[in-house]
């Protein structure tokens, strides 16, 4: 078991490096495409200007847009995990006084001793919704965060397989890939506000520019127009992009890292009962918003598509279907006891 | 033609052994440094006990010999002078008596509610659990690596490199059966005086 799993976290470190690369450079692309798609598209509409008027030559858009999908990458690096955990309102857990808090803390140390990562920082969420979240760039930079719900509800040993599944995706690099993700999808939010109405003075612009050019050269004009609308629609679409994109990545992962919390704690039955507690908690955790929901433990907007399997619920939850997870843990504990040569009961 | 096909297997067969090797001697460092890992979390339960003792001696006068039979658990533990893996045994054998002595300890305290609703006391409990379960995964953690690095050295293809990283099979920290499975006696023979 152990070779299976550390085979696979070799493999899932890899693939987070990877992707994290990937998605910086797509990212950048995309803005670079809109910058630059928007100079080509001003420079074709005023190619046939009039010697006096304005010719776009120089592609400032590009460039301008490129650089600022750059800095806005690294400064998403950079501080994602921060404006996560402030976008939930996490405390941190400097100096546990009540009991909880210092279980917690040690459940948190046990666990870090058991998967051989450093401790990370905890943090607490005051909300009464059970739920848990990893973020961080790197083993060594790493925080923990649990609601005070989960706190409540779940017994010790079902805290630390919940910690353990954090950390999980702690050790296999998922938190960063997640992180960052987070704090792109945010960006590009905020950048899609700001861009719309930009944007909205720019299509009358491009329109216009574009049928005079249909007028005198005929070769150009559809070339313009489809052009026009691609680059449109990449702006209408990009929020939703990166939403899907934040969507797809986390759910594959869950079942790694509750296959890992088994490994840590060998007892795949506690995180089965933890979830089972966490599914039945019905409300939604409010201080946890969207663009953080792909990192928690379970999907905390309580969306009736985690539970479902198919091509739409792939497309658009961000985890897989509670049962389905439970059941894998259920598999795993029963296959442990039959092995210890234990009854089921 | 010929020369050339040479040279890309003797580069591929030379990337394959570097990378056979470095894989060796990572694997290895990891289980010394699990093995570290341990030592870490033994010393700091040798020196939590003193406390322990102290902190539940008023209450529990009633258990007197599960009290002494830690104390003397402990102070054999912090005896043992052997260190690094070939010391293992030696270790293994009386931490394993300090855990027992530990766990009766906490039966015994699971046994009278009245010292489990005193704060301090169900503080002490979670500290002794989470220490208990610090050395235990850290042992888990160690027995991994090493099984890990075990294997590793003994499979085909990578054992050929196994000699040249001087790769030695690592002892894993087995549990002493008796001791562990041993059901604790709980002396309920003297009313707790309350």
């Amino acid at each position: 078991m152990s070779d299976d799993t550390s085979l696979n976290l070799f493999q899932q470190q890899e693939a987070n490096r990877r992707r994290t690369v990937l998605l910086v450079i797509g990212f950048v692309a995309f803005f670079a495409w809109l910058g630059f798609g928007g100079d080509y598209i001003y420079y074709l509409s005023t190619r046939d200007a009039p010697r006096t008027a304005y010719h776009h030559v120089f592609p400032w858009f590009g460039i301008a847009l490129t650089v600022v999908a750059l800095l806005t990458a690294w400064y998403a690096y950079a501080t994602g995990p921060e404006k996560v955990l402030w976008s939930t309102g996490a405390r941190p857990i400097v100096d546990p006084t009540d009991p909880q808090e210092k279980q917690l803390v040690n459940v948190v140390e046990e666990m870090a001793i058991a998967s051989g990562v450093p401790r990370p920082r905890i943090w607490i969420v005051d909300d009464p919704d059970p739920n848990a979240f990893a973020t961080g760039t790197d083993p060594l930079h790493a925080h923990v965060a649990v609601t005070r719900g989960l706190l409540d509800l779940c017994s010790r040993e079902e805290l630390q397989a919940v910690v353990g599944h954090e950390l999980g995706h702690v050790k296999n690099l998922d938190v960063r890939l997640m992180t960052l993700l987070a704090a792109l999808v945010g960006a590009v939010a905020l950048m899609h506000d700001g861009a719309t109405r930009v944007l909205r003075g720019g299509t009358n612009l491009g329109g216009g520019g574009g049928s005079r050019g249909g007028g005198k050269k005929g070769g150009a004009g559809p070339l313009l127009a489809v052009l026009l609308a691609v680059w449109i629609l990449s702006w209408i679409l990009a929020p939703i992009i990166t939403q899907i994109l934040a969507l797809a990545v986390s759910r594959k992962r869950e079942y790694l890292a509750d296959a890992m919390s088994a490994q840590f704690t060998r007892n795949p039955l506690a995180l089965a009962s933890a979830l089972q507690k966490i599914e039945g908690a019905v409300a939604p955790t409010a201080a946890i918003k969207r663009g953080a929901a792909h990192l928690c433990i379970a999907d905390p907007l309580g969306r009736r598509l985690t539970a479902h399997e198919g091509l739409f619920a792939d497309a658009l939850a961000t985890h897989p279907p509670m049962a389905k997870r439970i059941a894998i843990l259920r598999g795993m504990g029963y296959a442990q006891l039959k092995k210890e040569g234990g009854g089921v009961a | 033609m010929g020369s050339i096909m040479f040279l890309v297997v003797l580069v591929v067969v030379a990337a394959w052994l570097i990378g056979a090797y470095n894989g060796l001697i990572s694997l290895k460092n990891q289980t010394l440094n699990a093995f570290k890992q341990i030592d870490v979390q033994l010393k700091r339960r040798h020196d939590l006990i003193p406390n322990l003792v102290n902190a539940v001696k008023g209450a529990m006068e009633f258990e007197r010999s599960t009290l002494e039979a830690v104390i003397q658990a402990r102070n054999q533990a912090v005896k043992v002078n052997a260190t690094g893996p070939e010391g293992i045994k030696q270790i293994s054998q009386a931490e394993n008596a300090l855990s027992s002595a530990l766990q009766r300890l906490m039966v015994v305290v699971e046994q009278y509610p009245q010292l489990k609703a005193t704060g301090n006391i169900g503080q002490l409990q979670e500290e002794l659990t989470s220490t208990e379960n610090k050395v235990a995964f850290a042992r888990q953690l160690y027995n991994d690596t090493a099984t890990q690095y075990n294997t590793k050295q003994q499979q085909f293809p990578t054992n050929v490199v196994a000699g040249l990283a001087k790769a030695q099979p690592a002892d894993l920290w087995e549990i002493d059966d008796q001791a562990e499975k041993a059901v604790p006696q709980v002396d309920l023979s003297m009313k707790p005086k309350v």
